[in-house]
């Protein structure tokens, strides 16, 4: 099966997966006007894993939203894909991972799963892994005809995963998937999706406010500050792709958490 | 990720199981049954009122008498149930077909919402008992004005719950149906649509007892047949028995429509429905 999954998101060019160049997002209000985000600039090349770190409040869902063509930015331009982020998102080459699993309650597991196949014109495509496969790539094989909410809150986000993968996207953009969860849910997920991305050579976009998540799934991580939303530094991890969740042990580890804490704290 | 449980073969398990049934089963006989001895409570309550203060027939009827009247004239009180039953099920169906086609197009327009919607709550406040001379001036003697108010009474309620539920759809499942290109016609039948039905269903379960005493009020003016009808004639004939009995017939079919409704809404809406208020 890694094969077949392998085959829909193949990185063929030296193409950047995300391109920002100045990104501005200003929200106005009644009572104020909120610098959300402010000259965001970064480069993402195809197949990586980025978080994006922060405290609450300081815009890393609106960039999220940016490259998912949510959210307009009012300033600077962003490239998806060397085309503009409408264009990706019509192509169907991004997935989204919603905070809260988004599912639709009246639709068993693979009916969700299947959504995306039948709405905004996405067909199946031939060579592209089943709704039953991605399940199974999830560990949900068995719950096909359960409705969400005889799920648990970490087999509903295993679901919005595989609703995620199913077009076949080559950016799967996830907002505090795990957030909601407790932690040893969360650390499995965490081992599941780092083996998922290597299955599926798909580049991630993943927003976090825990440092340990992000140094343990990432291969960078933009940290960003708030009020106005800017990007503080980007801070590559240097631990060995292979990575069992004892690795949160090691010596390199602590010291890239430490540092990232540092760069947070910095103010 | 499930793992196969083995068999447990622990004597005390199954000893608790049953008790644990045993206990179930009495809490359930004990939940039917109890409403039975309340019921039964007021009828021997009602009785011994009317035997022991010597109620005259033309104030109150014994309860016995009510089943009297029930048995001996059912005919009589079947041939006036079925206009106001036909009566509340056109209007019924009426009301809501139309409150489910304008909440639609409000959802969609959001100008004519504007517009119009202060309007229809401002015909809602007219009382059904102002309505209904209305009405009768309007679409005159016949069957027509009893719809008409049956179908108003059912309008507004189902309009609004409408309205909400196919707009208090989950923000992010919004946002999901953007990122997936979703057009507003696929938003409508996959995720409004849906998200509304245990909206609508509380509001049609509303409406299934609004609409008979629309139907039933609408006969209390200029009509000779009908449970409405029928009940303005005991009271000037003081015919106490046939006025309770005329009453709990009316009764009866309100909670049998509520309960078909009710079934309805099993079958349609299988999932976990989110609270609704």
């Amino acid at each position: 099966m890694a094969t077949a999954l392998a085959q829909q998101s193949p990185v063929t060019s030296a193409m950047p997966a995300v391109e920002c160049r100045g990104i501005g997002v200003r929200f106005v209000t009644d009572r104020q006007t909120v610098n959300a985000l402010d000259d965001i600039s970064f480069t993402l090349k195809q197949g990586a894993f980025l978080s994006l770190l922060g405290p609450s409040g300081c815009g890393k869902s609106t960039l999220l939203r940016v490259i998912a063509d949510l959210v307009h930015p009012t300033a600077g331009a962003i490239s998806v894909l060397g085309g503009t982020a409408e264009a990706a998102r019509r192509a169907r080459a991004l997935g989204f991972v919603f905070q809260d699993a988004a599912l639709l309650p009246w639709r068993t597991a693979i009916e969700n799963v299947s959504l995306p196949l039948e709405v905004g014109g996405g067909r199946k495509r031939a060579d592209g892994p089943s709704p039953q496969e991605l399940l199974a790539l999830v560990g949900l094989k068995g719950r096909e005809n359960s409705f969400p909410h005889e799920l648990s809150g970490g087999m509903r986000q295993r679901v919005a995963i595989a609703r995620a993968l199913v077009s076949g996207p080559r950016i799967l953009l996830m907002d505090e998937p795990f957030g909601a969860l407790d932690e040893i849910t969360r650390d499995r997920l965490n081992v599941e999706l780092l083996r998922i991305w290597k299955e599926t050579l798909t580049t991630v976009v993943f927003v976090t406010h825990s440092i340990y998540e992000a140094t343990y799934l990432s291969q960078q991580v933009l940290v960003m500050g708030a009020h106005p939303g800017r990007v503080r530094e980007i801070v590559p991890i240097d631990l060995p792709a292979d990575r069992p969740l004892a690795i949160r042990e090691s010596d390199a580890f602590v010291r890239i958490a430490a540092h990232l804490r540092g760069v947070l704290g910095a103010e | 990720m499930a793992t196969a449980v083995p068999a447990m073969v622990d004597p005390a398990q199954g000893e608790a199981e049953e008790r644990y049934h045993r206990a179930k089963q009495r809490a359930i006989r004990r939940r039917r049954l109890m409403p039975l001895v309340g019921a039964g409570t007021l009828l021997a309550v009602w009785a011994a009122l009317v035997y022991g203060l010597e109620v005259p027939p033309y104030i109150a009827p014994s309860p016995l008498r009510v089943v009297e009247t029930l048995y001996m004239r059912f005919g009589m009180l079947m041939t006036n149930l079925a206009p106001t039953a036909i009566e509340a099920i056109s209007g019924f169906l009426l009301g809501n077909v139309v409150a489910i086609i304008i909440a639609t197009v409000f959802v969609h327009q959001k100008t004519l919402e504007e517009a119009f919607f202060p309007m229809i709550v401002l015909i809602n406040t007219i009382p059904v008992l102002a309505k209904a001379p209305i009405l009768v001036l309007l679409l005159g003697n016949g069957i027509e004005p009893k719809i008409a108010i049956a179908a108003l009474i059912c309008f507004f309620p189902t309009l609004v719950n409408m309205v909400r539920g196919l707009e208090s759809v989950n923000p992010q499942a919004m946002e999901l149906m953007r990122v997936l290109s979703a057009s507003k016609r696929e938003v409508f039948f996959k995720l409004r649509l849906q998200n509304s039905l245990p909206y609508l269903f509380s509001a049609l379960k509303i409406a299934a007892s609004t609409a008979v005493i629309g139907a039933i009020v609408g006969e209390w003016i200029g009509t000779t047949v009908g449970i409405g009808a029928l009940l303005i004639h005991a009271m000037y004939n003081f015919d106490s028995a046939l006025l309770y009995a005329t009453a709990i017939v009316g009764a009866c079919f309100s909670v049998a429509f509520y309960f078909v409704i009710t079934l309805i809404e099993r079958l349609v809406v299988r999932w976990h429905a989110p609270p609704v208020t």
